[in-house]
């Protein structure tokens, strides 16, 4: 009872440090996934489409590379960006940018490895008919990526949930800074030690809302395009 | 073409993202100070940051972790002031040189928790080794926070003054969780354990349930902070002027003053105690 | 009205596709010269696909050679092939043919003009903002046309582009093709349906095999047969 109330109070005074939390959650974790996208689809695609020696190994890494244990990527991220580090020197740990490297680790193998497997199954479904058209290579897999959009769409939702609930790797490389890297799972981390449980619990109402509101407009999103381009 | 466009598109909004990103996080006058789960977890540094800030323009990041874990982010140069609860700990930072100065700031002290039922009977003991000794021979469910804190700090050594090796002589009874102050609080509520806790956190912790203070008054639960500057000559970049400006508040009358005014219903959580030189 | 036709005459020359044991095409030699229709027939698996995809550059004979106006690995940028299963882009049909205006490098400003044209050919203009994937078997064959027109071919090679379709379909594709090699594009087609050989066909060739049994004019071919296959085949007797 009690949980609910204030998760509800929570949500419906729109506490201005709340609202911060989640805009620092949001813009991390979408900032993470639009990077992994950047690197991910082009890499699956290109795994996808050229065969080359160790290609299968490739593949059995990468897909095994979406279990990374956060704590570990999180490890690795604030061993290179400490001062006494390799990148010591670029000043980033305990910054949202550090944040985002570290999700980015983490999400770009899944984002990756899907889309490897979106796009292979088109290729064989268009290889033939692009090969007709005589499209040049770099022109396919620009093709296929945009022709296999909506199904990514999926790739990154995934990311996209993996970034936002994660909490190992981002409390080690942001340091859950109050006003500066602390986010909604931080956020309920912190709130769980200082034992304000319906606090956590409320935090974490508002991370799942905010989860199924963005998955439900991907949804939407597809579903028109869908409609669209068949 | 459409696709060409919408990824150009993509290109220039990441692009974007990584300019601006950068500048809305970027705060020209900030320090990062490595502090204790116990300052962060008991308020402390919610209710004196602002009126650092306010005083000063200085923004402070805390990164609140165990008292060992804190020195070692100073030690990699991670953070530019630690403020801490182990004395023997801290003067081992200083005899690296990884700190330029220890300033003793305040004290609260450490409480000793467990069920209302209070199996082992230690409840209102004067004497905390006592107390120690009898969980000990009882085998009473104990919660460690087993990572090298101020806090752990304290509990090994109150052990040792029980005339205890706990290193070697413990059983099943006895749980090191290896993790902050309020994770061992939420771990003895939900087990019905004893713990030894900052008074601070204790105050703070909203999950008390059916946990109350047995023990608590010994000197030698007394809990100690201070803070240090993180050597700027072994950690270039080191903010020494702000780092030392933190300090410098923390010691001066104003900050003692404030130390002294956060109370939590009533009840003061710090004693600050700058002027004693021997803290 | 269209430039000459710079990759024909195709010659194949003893061309033999092997694929482990099984030889797909079998030391046959053809020339493909600019002028009427020619219709390749045969049973199922007689190898008719496969001499297609060689004549269009898809596939690489393992022995013989393939010219393209007596050269040999030339880009295929006159030429244009409907498959036997086109299979349609995640696209709208204008979008569909826009992108085969885009490979086979057609200026920018034409597309939107020539899209509306080819759409109209094929009779699709009503669809043209419809996703290309709902539309009918019909339909898409006539957008897939449509698709390899946008090539401006000199030769356009139509793989059974009828094979699943109800006679007014058939008959829709037909015409189609009659208008476009009416228009001097060289159009090499395969079937199994002898009615529409005769109709659409000037010269026939007979595939068994992966060997060329018999060619010569469709009315000699299907009035005289010099081969006993041909006989078969015509009375529908030859299976594989």
């Amino acid at each position: 009872m009690n949980t609910d109330l204030s998760a509800l109070q929570l949500v419906l005074s729109a506490d201005p440090a709340l609202i911060a939390i989640v805009k620092l959650s949001l813009l991390v974790s979408l900032t993470a996934v639009l990077l992994a996208a950047l690197i991910g689809v082009p890499l699956g695609a290109l795994i996808a489409l050229t065969r080359f020696p160790g290609r299968e190994a490739v593949i059995v890494t990468l897909n095994a590379l979406m279990g990374l244990p956060p704590v570990v990527a999180g490890l690795a991220v604030f061993l290179a960006l400490s001062r006494s580090g390799p990148l010591g020197s670029w000043g980033l740990l305990f910054t949202p940018q550090a944040m985002v490297i570290a999700q980015a680790i983490l999400v770009a193998p899944i984002i990756a490895a899907l889309s490897r497997q979106t796009v292979e199954d088109l290729w064989v479904e268009y290889r033939d008919e692009l090969a007709a058209m005589n499209v040049a290579a770099a022109a396919r897999v620009m093709t296929l990526i945009w022709d296999a959009r909506f199904s990514l769409v999926t790739a990154l939702l995934a990311g996209f949930g993996r970034a936002a609930a994660e909490v190992g790797a981002i409390i080690i490389v942001g340091g859950n800074i109050d006003g500066f890297t602390r986010t909604m799972t931080t956020a309920i981390a912190l709130e769980t030690s200082k034992g304000d449980l319906p606090l956590a619990i409320g935090l974490g109402l508002v991370l799942i809302a905010i989860v199924i509101l963005i998955n439900a407009l991907a949804w939407g999103a597809r579903r028109a395009g869908e409609r669209y381009a068949g | 073409m459409i696709a060409r466009r919408t990824f150009a598109a993509l290109l220039a909004f990441c692009a974007i993202t990584a300019v601006v990103v950068p500048r809305t996080f970027a705060q020209d006058k900030s320090i990062v100070v490595a502090s204790t789960t116990s300052t962060q977890d008991s308020g402390l540094f919610e209710y004196l940051l602002p009126l650092f800030k306010k005083k000063t323009g200085i923004t402070v990041k805390v990164i609140a972790q165990g008292t060992g874990q804190a020195l070692d982010t100073g030690r990699r140069g991670d953070a530019d002031v630690v403020f801490v609860h182990a004395k023997a700990q801290e003067e081992k930072f200083l005899s690296e040189g990884q700190g330029v100065k220890r300033f003793p700031v305040m004290y609260n002290d450490f409480v000793l928790i467990g069920p209302n039922s209070d199996p082992a009977g230690i409840k209102g003991m004067k004497d905390v080794a006592k107390a120690f000794k009898v969980l000990h021979d009882k085998k009473q469910s104990f919660i460690s926070r087993g990572d090298r804190s101020g806090t752990h700090s304290a509990e090994l050594r109150l052990w040792k003054a029980a005339g205890i090796d706990i290193a070697k002589d413990h059983g099943p009874w006895y749980k090191a969780i290896g993790q902050g102050m309020g994770a061992a609080l939420n771990t003895a509520q939900a087990s019905n354990s004893y713990v030894l806790s900052d008074r601070g956190t204790w105050i703070h912790f909203k999950n008390k349930s059916d946990l109350q203070i047995l023990v608590a008054g010994d000197r030698r639960m007394f809990n100690q902070y201070g803070v240090m500057l993180v050597n700027p000559a072994k950690h270039p970049n080191v903010k020494k002027e702000l780092g030392q400006q933190f300090i410098d508040y923390l010691v001066s009358p104003k900050g003692q003053k404030d130390i002294a005014n956060y109370t939590i219903n009533g009840q003061q959580l710090f004693y600050p105690d700058a002027s004693d030189p021997s803290a | 009205m269209r430039a000459p036709a710079s990759d024909l005459p195709i010659t194949l020359a003893e061309a033999t596709v092997r694929v482990g044991d099984v030889a797909l095409l079998d030391r046959i030699s053809l020339v493909l010269a600019p002028g009427a229709p020619t219709v390749l027939v045969g049973p199922n698996g007689a190898g008719k696909t496969t001499l297609l995809r060689v004549a269009m550059g898809l596939l690489s004979p393992t022995h013989g050679r393939v010219t393209w106006d007596g050269r040999e690995a030339v880009s295929a940028t006159r030429r244009a092939i409907v498959l036997q299963r086109p299979t349609m882009l995640r696209r709208s049909a204008a979008g569909n043919v826009r992108y085969a205006l885009r490979a086979a490098g057609a200026p920018r400003g034409e597309w939107e003009r020539r899209t509306a044209e080819l759409l109209r050919l094929v009779g699709l203009e009503a669809f043209s903002s419809r996703p290309a994937r709902r539309l009918s078997g019909g339909e898409q064959q006539r957008l897939a046309l449509a698709r390899a027109l946008a090539r401006d071919p000199a030769v356009l090679f139509l793989d059974e582009p009828t094979a699943s379709l109800d006679p007014a379909a058939t008959k829709a594709i037909e015409d189609i093709v009659a208008a476009v090699a009416a228009r001097g594009v060289k159009v090499v087609m395969s079937t199994h349906d002898l009615g529409q050989a005769k109709r659409v066909g000037s010269e026939i060739v007979l595939l068994h095999r992966g060997r060329a049994i018999e060619s010569g004019t469709t009315e000699m071919f299907f009035a005289k047969p010099q081969t006993e296959e041909a006989r078969k085949f015509i009375a529908g007797e030859l299976l594989v």
